[in-house]
């Protein structure tokens, strides 16, 4: 019934499509991080100019759905080509590629932005006033308390924002870009044998978030020797 | 802009009525989605209570493949797969073409089975949350085992599983939208009909969006409203 020969054939062409699918996972979700942090960061300062039109925008890529982004972006931002090549960004928004990656970017930077602001207010109001007391400014209570403790209590959240975005990789296959998803439909259609193809293209992402998700523990049990994990 | 009003009207010409029937069907894939979801989690959830090694394993493995896979290759599979199945029989009854299966019960299926394994943690986790003291309560007054689930256990089970049901929910709303690639014309699918054929890719994009939000706030109140009802005359942090 299963074929090892099969399989054997087509795994290699499966994972021609890994290096694309790391690069969108990887890509954004460095810039989708950075961008994350700012903004949680951002909302710490209570001013209402700022906190308010973050918040809209979180709500708006938290509200819908990744694939309408991604059309958003790539095709209807495509509608003003004229207007995009007069501020010089239109080889940004030509390319499937880097509009799947700002779609990815700015759809994890609304997530991670939520995980990230609730871990900064978990951080106990007793070691900031600890720190103003013992007259760190304010950069330095970020940078050398608050910072070091949130980043850690988010690890657990933030590992499941991220197998998200490995997963969400694959709707970049429906704006043309042939990573591990785009080539198993591809091979699907070409040789009828849907439950082959999905074994081994899943198999390569459960491997990918396998390794993230052992990776992210070690992390966080490196960054917590003193707790003993259940 | 008075452009995108036209296109967007309800009258004749404009796109409103259209997509907001395919507002009405990503609905209702997702609702039936969902609650077929809610059976398969409730299944996987039960075997991942289990104390015998195969149910709890084959609850796992659901639970790690239709997580850690993305949504699109299950979708994929159940639809090519199912529709591959059916050529192969509609050969044995002399049909030579490809059968496509069903494009809204595929979207159904394949919904539940990946909506059934998140929600499948969420009712184990609800589960191990409600106080053992009410079990044992239970076996003292000599109820049986399944008045006992449906008397008892699981109205305090639900306390502690709607919020978790609730993001579920916003994640199948979501993914509904992806059913749009095997051709069912849903709100996302009904959007690329309607920006290819007027040339207005931004403005249906644009509206697809903002109906997803609607449908998420709406329903997300209903969630909360839930949550207040089952929390009613308790004392809760």
């Amino acid at each position: 019934m299963i074929d090892l020969h099969f399989f054997v054939e087509i795994i290699p062409t499966l994972l021609s499509g890994l290096p694309l699918t790391l690069q969108l996972a990887g890509l954004s979700i460095a810039i989708g991080f950075a961008l994350a942090l700012l903004l949680a960061l951002a909302q710490q300062g209570n001013h209402r100019m700022l906190v308010w039109p973050i918040r809209a925008f979180v709500a708006v890529f938290r509200g819908t759905p990744l694939l309408v982004q991604i059309f958003l972006i790539y095709y209807g931002l495509g509608q003003f080509r004229p207007t995009l090549q007069a501020v010089g960004l239109w080889w940004l928004f030509r390319e499937p590629y880097w509009c799947a990656i700002i779609a990815l970017s700015l759809n994890t930077a609304a997530y991670g932005s939520e995980i990230l602001r609730g871990a900064i207010q978990g951080v106990p109001r007793g070691l900031v006033e600890a720190a103003s007391a013992f007259g760190m400014t304010r950069i330095q209570t970020l940078r050398l308390v608050v910072l070091p403790l949130a980043l850690r209590q988010a690890i657990p959240s933030y590992s499941n924002e991220i197998i998200l975005m490995v997963k969400g990789t694959s709707l970049a296959s429906i704006v043309t870009l042939m990573e591990v998803t785009g080539i198993a439909q591809g091979l699907i259609s070409q040789t009828y044998r849907a439950v082959e193809v999905f074994v081994a293209a899943g198999a390569i992402y459960l491997t990918i978030n396998f390794t993230i998700i052992s990776a992210l523990n070690a992390l966080e049990t490196w960054l917590t020797p003193y707790r003993v994990r259940a | 802009m008075t452009d995108a009003l036209h296109i967007l009207s309800l009258g004749k010409g404009g796109w409103g009525g259209a997509l907001l029937l395919a507002a009405g069907v990503t609905f209702a894939l997702s609702i039936l989605g969902f609650l077929l979801g809610a059976f398969f989690g409730a299944v996987a959830a039960s075997g991942g209570l289990s104390p015998r090694a195969v149910p709890s394993w084959l609850a796992k493995a659901y639970g790690t493949v239709f997580r850690g896979v993305p949504d699109l290759l299950t979708i994929y599979l159940l639809y090519y797969g199912g529709s591959i199945a059916l050529t192969e029989i509609g050969k044995l009854f002399g049909s030579a073409g490809f059968v496509g299966l069903p494009t809204f019960a595929t979207g159904v299926l394949a919904i539940g089975i990946i909506s059934g394994a998140y929600q499948a943690e969420v009712y184990r986790g609800a589960y191990l949350a409600v106080d053992p003291g009410q079990f044992e309560a239970c076996k003292a007054l000599g109820v049986a085992r399944f008045h006992s689930l449906r008397l008892v256990i699981i109205p305090q089970l639900m306390r502690h599983a709607l919020p978790g049901l609730g993001n579920v929910w916003q994640l199948v709303l979501k993914d509904s939208a992806l059913i749009s690639v095997i051709g069912l014309v849903e709100l996302m699918r009904q959007s690329q009909i309607g920006a290819g054929s007027m040339r207005e890719p931004f403005v249906f994009y644009l509206a697809a969006a903002a109906l997803y939000f609607l449908i998420a706030a709406v329903t997300g109140s209903v969630f909360r409203y839930g949550e207040t009802r089952a929390w009613r005359g308790m004392v809760h942090a």
